[in-house]
């Protein structure tokens, strides 16, 4: 039923799982066969969701294109649309619109060892790539997860940590703040960028893929720079506030890029040539 | 399409109009209150304002609506159905008495609703619109569209374009495009043939004041200069400049709810407002106004020249004339022009 640019797709709300405090998974299926049957999308693009009423809020699909038939993504309660969603039970219907942006150039990292490394919410924009990778598994080297909160309650997906956990041919390393621990946690204490230093694999043939917050994405590029990734090889995604998500609303322009259209996927040696505006 | 060159008396205007309400076409075009030209839908000739400078706003809210609803939905328990634009319902319309100052401005527009996804609700807009300019034969010291690659009788987005041939002559009615022929047909006897009419001598003096070429490669240098700061101070972040630009697009999308219907729209907007990049988290990209309006000049003169192969000024000045803080677009870029790098 599209008839504009403009108009979303009507997706079923199918399952919903509380992730962390305030933190929702939709899966979604397509009400209208037809749209399901021509919708495709990469790992990487991202889409606008939609509450009638509330408005619009941009996400990256947060499920592998891998998984047909569904689309799924992960949010925090935070503003207008965010929480008119989560005030959504399951099987209520709501809007989306996608799949929009650039992609994780995951075919051309055939034959490499993938390191991965997210902070706190920011794991559901690579959950996405991270599937795809372990999907298709046997196209990658040694593949290592990094991922960290403030406390034991804000990680997310805690069933796929542990499916992550029990495999032999994932390396996953999980952190907490120190004092976000639990008395039974097994894991890291300590922040994000100095774990990395610890358990990361070396840069030899290794692409890094970096989400989380300003302030981790800030120490962890230094720690990187160090054990030798050049910026070409560490991926981020970026989040500017966005209306359209197609290059016409003008809100996530920075210098020459719409990170819409030219990203949301950008290599560190990219953003070192755009102005600090993101 | 060769631009054919025809002469309209000076009193065939209004039955130009009278013709063109006969074929049920609506007109919008400039009407004069209290001093002030603004773009109205008139039924009338006799309220079209003829002895004008420029509107203060544009005419792009004839393909870029203030407000455009994009769908309208209506809630059912869980679920939703939602009804589409209605293209059936957008008016055949004639943009009467503009500027060419304007019309160069559509192609700025076209360039951003279509360089990669294609707007199929701003195009059906358009495509229902025919442009009747009018040379302007008088300027003000607001007015530079010289200086971007414009001039007082540029032809550039119209379809047909007239040119008033001395204070109480005729016109030149320049036919550009196959809109421009399907109004002539609509009342051929009102054009009449003109071979020697210039209109060049009868067009507004608007002088020179830079190289729009030049500003734009000093501005990929000029991002970190000091200058953005001294050159917004006055600044208020109120968006009038963006509300009266006839190429400024940027929009926000809203939704409006009334009870178990409502509709989605996408309504104007402006890179000048603090909200327009500020994240959910309270991380604002750019949190101060001088980076608003450094976004403002880059994005019309650096980003969009390369992005889009177009500039995002008209020279029109309506973004000064409008300034409650008398921010001066113009002495700005002759200041970028002047600065040492």
């Amino acid at each position: 039923m599209i008839d504009s640019l403009y108009m979303p797709y009507l997706m079923r709300i199918e399952k919903i799982t509380c992730e962390a405090p305030g933190v929702k998974t939709f899966r979604l299926k397509f009400v209208n066969e037809e749209d399901e049957n021509k919708f495709s999308f990469k790992a990487g693009q991202f889409g606008e969701y939609s509450v009638f009423g509330a408005g619009e809020s941009t996400f990256c699909i947060a499920s592998s294109p891998t998984r047909k038939g569904y689309i799924e993504c992960t949010f925090r309660q935070a503003g207008k649309v965010t929480n008119a969603l989560a005030g959504c039970e399951e099987g209520s219907v709501i809007g989306f619109r996608g799949p929009y942006g650039n992609i994780f150039p995951i075919d051309e990292w055939k034959g490499k060892n993938l390191l991965f490394i997210a902070g706190g919410i920011a794991l559901p924009p690579m959950r996405c790539v991270i599937w795809n990778a372990l999907d298709t598994r046997e196209n990658f080297n040694d593949v290592t997860i990094v991922y960290g909160a403030k406390s034991v309650s804000d990680l997310v997906y805690k069933d796929e940590l542990q499916d992550w956990e029990n495999r032999k041919d994932v390396k996953l390393v999980t952190t907490v703040d120190p004092g976000g621990e639990t008395p039974d946690w097994k894991g890291e204490i300590g922040f994000v960028p100095t774990i990395v230093e610890k358990v990361a694999p070396s840069a030899e043939n290794t692409i890094a893929v970096v989400c989380g917050p300003p302030v981790m994405i800030k120490f962890t590029l230094p720690v990187l720079a160090k054990l030798g990734f050049k910026d070409e090889n560490i991926f981020t995604t970026l989040e500017n506030r966005m209306k359209c998500g197609f290059g016409k609303c003008g809100h996530c322009n920075v210098g020459k890029m719409y990170v819409c259209k030219d990203g949301p996927v950008f290599t560190q040696a990219q953003l070192k040539d755009l102005p600090d505006e993101y | 399409m060769n631009i054919e060159r025809r002469l309209v008396r000076k009193n065939s205007l209004e039955k130009l109009f009278e013709i063109l309400k006969q074929n049920k076409k609506s007109v919008f075009a400039p009407v004069v209150k209290n001093g002030k030209a603004s773009f109205k839908t008139v039924e009338s000739f006799s309220t079209v304002a003829e002895d004008y400078i420029q509107t203060t706003q544009s005419s792009k809210e004839l393909v870029f609506p203030r407000v455009e609803k994009f769908l309208d939905y209506e809630k059912n328990g869980k679920d939703v159905s939602v009804k589409g634009f209605d293209y059936q319902n957008v008016p055949d319309t004639v943009l009467w008495g503009v500027r060419p100052c304007d019309t160069i401005g559509f192609g700025a527009l076209n360039s951003i609703f279509n360089w990669d996804y294609k707007d199929e609700i701003y195009n059906a807009r358009l495509a229902k619109t025919t442009i009747l300019s009018f040379s302007c034969n008088k300027s003000d010291e607001y007015c530079f569209c010289t200086s971007v690659g414009g001039n007082p009788g540029s032809t550039a987005g119209s379809d047909i374009l007239f040119t008033k041939l001395g204070a109480d002559g005729d016109y030149l009615a320049e036919v550009i495009t196959e809109k421009g022929q399907a109004i002539v047909a609509l009342a051929p006897g009102l054009f009449e043939k003109a071979d020697t009419a210039d209109k060049e001598k009868y067009l507004a003096d608007v002088p020179v004041k830079f190289n729009q070429k030049e500003i734009s490669e000093r501005l990929e240098k000029f991002f970190k200069s000091e200058k953005w700061v001294e050159a917004s101070l006055k600044c208020l972040g109120c968006g009038a400049c963006a509300f009266v630009c006839p190429t400024c697009a940027c929009f926000d999308i809203q939704d409006e709810e009334h009870g178990k219907t409502g509709s989605r729209m996408r309504c104007w907007d402006s890179c000048g407002y603090a909200q327009f990049t500020v994240h959910t988290s309270g991380h604002n990209p750019r949190s101060v106004q001088s980076q608003r309006w450094r976004q403002r000049i880059m994005h019309k003169f650096s980003y969009m020249p390369e992005r889009l192969s177009v500039y995002g000024c008209t020279g029109c000045g309506r973004c000064s004339r409008a300034c409650p803080a008398d921010m001066n677009i113009l002495e700005h870029l002759i200041s970028i022009q002047e600065v040492k790098l």
